[in-house]
């Protein structure tokens, strides 16, 4: 079998949806390519249908949150093809917030939790999600934590003070 | 002649012994604690040791655990509490019959422990009202023993009305409790 190389794939990728693309990176080797959000679902699923890339099992997917940065919130997606042995992360970000992303759940049904959790952590929104709710977080909880701004520390307590604790 | 528990005080005459009743029930709850384990980490791995052989727990009368909040004595809460958690851990306590003790293990079930973090109960005592707290991160078994004992204790010596008095409905009037 030949092997999957990340050249081959980012060409491909680039001659299929060319305008879609922004940015191509390979970190410690590994191919990473930031995409427009409004592509990244057709992107997938190009990704999965494709007879020689088969990019059918999403490892993870989680938010970002860069308060700094010119575009504040993203998603990574994490794709593996079992077939080729490759793996393949996918970003795309947005200013919007909530940002709003499209689910994946019709593609992969373990992207349900996992955007679950993203909404749990980040309040980001997936279009087309069966049922979008809060997951590890207690459902009465106010904000969200992963964001930067969101206090680490619990803000009730009242027993430690900054003179002990050097808040 | 082996001692297994000393005996109230009380008048005591060759082969009787009166005393009054509420030490004798005492002394029988006191050696029958039927204990409900709720260990949800580190601090549990340490109760296991202490249920075990070597420092054999069984010894203090509390053989049985219980798994059923129905037929227990004393809630042990062995570690961490997530906030997602404490709706599930004030159910267990509802759920057991007068009368009930809790033993608070270690430093996140007393006080939140190193997780001062925004999902962790800052000590289950902001849910349920707790009787003992042992400290220690974990507590070594001869703490979470001595804990016990602690408990046996205050068993042994309360008052049988002890929780029909005005305390007692205060406290669990301000839990929110009946």
């Amino acid at each position: 079998m030949v092997q999957l190389n990340a050249q081959e794939v980012a060409d491909r990728l680039q001659a299929k949806f060319g305008n879609k693309i922004r940015h191509v990176e390979e970190p410690h080797g590994f191919l990473t390519i930031t995409v427009a959000r409004e592509a990244v679902k057709d992107i997938i699923q190009w990704l999965y249908d494709e007879p020689t890339l088969e990019f059918r099992f999403l490892t993870n997917c989680n938010g970002m949150h860069f308060p700094d940065g010119t575009e504040k919130f993203g998603m990574v997606y994490h794709l593996h093809s079992l077939t080729n042995n490759f793996r393949l992360r996918l970003k795309t970000f947005t200013n919007e917030d909530p940002p709003v992303f499209p689910s994946l759940t019709p593609i992969f049904k373990a992207a349900n939790w996992m955007e679950r959790e993203t909404y749990d952590f980040f309040g980001f929104k997936f279009t087309g999600h069966p049922d979008l709710r809060r997951i590890l977080n207690m459902d009465n909880l106010e904000g969200w934590p992963l964001r930067k701004e969101f206090p680490l520390e619990d803000p009730f307590r009242k027993d430690k003070d900054d003179a002990m604790f050097g808040r | 002649m082996v001692e297994i528990s000393k005996a109230p005080d009380g008048f005591e005459g060759p082969g009787f012994l009166a005393t009054r009743l509420d030490k004798a029930v005492g002394l029988a709850r006191a050696n029958s604690l039927w204990p409900l384990p709720f260990a949800t980490s580190c601090c549990g791995i340490e109760f296991m040791a202490t249920m075990g052989a070597h420092y054999d727990f069984a010894r203090f009368g509390s053989e049985r655990l219980s798994f059923s909040p129905r037929q227990a004595d004393l809630l042990m809460v062995m570690g961490t509490i997530a906030k997602k958690m404490g709706p599930v851990l004030r159910q267990v306590y509802e759920q057991m019959a007068e009368p009930r003790w809790v033993l608070s293990v270690g430093a996140c079930a007393s006080s939140g422990g190193i997780f001062d973090t925004y999902s962790v109960l800052q000590g289950i005592d902001r849910i349920i009202p707790v009787d003992v707290y042992v400290p220690g991160c974990p507590p070594r078994p001869e703490q979470i023993l001595d804990g016990v004992m602690k408990i046996q204790e205050l068993v042994e010596n309360e008052s049988l009305r002890r929780r029909d008095s005005e305390e007692y409905k205060a406290l669990m009037a301000s839990y929110g409790m009946q």
